[in-house]
């Protein structure tokens, strides 16, 4: 069953714009504290956010990431017209970066973000296409499902 | 601990958000990786770098860290400074390399 968000909206992100990197992480991260989301979460989402963003810009053209909160979820879902990821699970290794010596200087590309994502969500899923650009779904679950059996399953 | 009265004990150099330092520092974390930063700092804690470029300011204020030290007299770059400045993310300088500024702040703040 596919609930249907309390909120949702999307986020241009621009690419190589290293100057506004964070800024939609931000905005985010402010519109969850005023819907009243559990700081836990919002930490949660800020960094996968953050990461997403950044990836965004380091990598891609141009892309979306688009933000929708359900009662029990937080899903973020990124968009991006970009080189794509030939090697997923190579791409989600701690340590593998491509990041180039400029985007390193700023302190980027230690191969962290993927992991990251990963260790901060309940769920991730990437598709990417070589060519053309690669999307991530990402979702937080609100509390325990286990404490709340009755609720609804969301699903990405 | 007022990071205040760290300022004054260590003589650091408040180089932005000067009427942001009166806030609590709960710990420190030191890094230059971005992402190491990003996952593994905690809310309150104190983060000195060796960065200067404007992204430490998105991630001191993603992770509501209490604020920035430079080290060895590194200065934020001109957009670092007022970005830190409008987002009330207080940025300190020392002199001294990470090991030395880590120690004192260490043993001020975990006695
Ligand atoms: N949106 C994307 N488009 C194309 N390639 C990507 C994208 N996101 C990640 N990658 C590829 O996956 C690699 C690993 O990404 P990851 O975010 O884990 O680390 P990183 O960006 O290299 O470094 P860090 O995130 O620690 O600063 C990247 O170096 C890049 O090759
Ligand atoms: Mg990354």
């Amino acid at each position: 069953m596919r609930e249907s968000p309390k909120f949702e909206k999307s986020f241009d992100v621009e690419g190589g714009s290293f100057q506004n990197a964070g800024n939609v992480s931000g905005q985010i991260k402010n519109i969850l504290k005023d819907l009243g989301v559990s700081t836990d979460i919002v930490r949660r989402v800020a960094i996968i956010c953050y990461e997403s963003e950044i990836n965004i810009v380091s990598y891609a053209k141009k892309g979306t990431i688009t933000l929708a909160v359900t009662d029990n979820a937080v899903k973020i879902e990124t968009k991006d017209e970009g080189p794509g990821i030939p090697d997923i699970d190579l791409a989600m290794k701690e340590g593998y970066s491509t990041a180039t010596a400029a985007v390193r200087e700023m302190g980027f590309g230690a191969g962290m973000g993927l992991a990251n994502m990963k260790k901060y969500s309940d769920h991730l899923i990437i598709t990417s296409e070589v060519g053309v650009g690669t999307c991530v779904k990402m979702m937080v679950m609100n509390f325990p499902k286990l404490l709340h059996p009755d609720l609804p399953v969301v699903t990405l | 601990m007022q990071l205040e009265t760290l300022v004054r004990e260590l003589k650091l150099k408040v180089s932005c958000a000067e009427g942001s330092i009166k806030r609590d520092v709960k710990g420190g974390y030191v890094g230059d990786l971005l992402s190491d930063v990003m996952a593994n700092s905690k809310e309150g804690d104190i983060w000195i770098t060796r960065q200067v470029h404007q992204n430490i300011v998105a991630v001191a204020s993603l992770k509501d860290l209490a604020g920035i030290v430079l080290i060895q007299g590194s200065e934020p770059a001109h957009d670092t400074a007022a970005k830190a400045d409008a987002e009330g993310i207080p940025i300190l300088v020392t002199d001294l390399p990470a090991f030395e500024i880590v120690g004192q702040i260490y043993k001020l703040i975990k006695p």
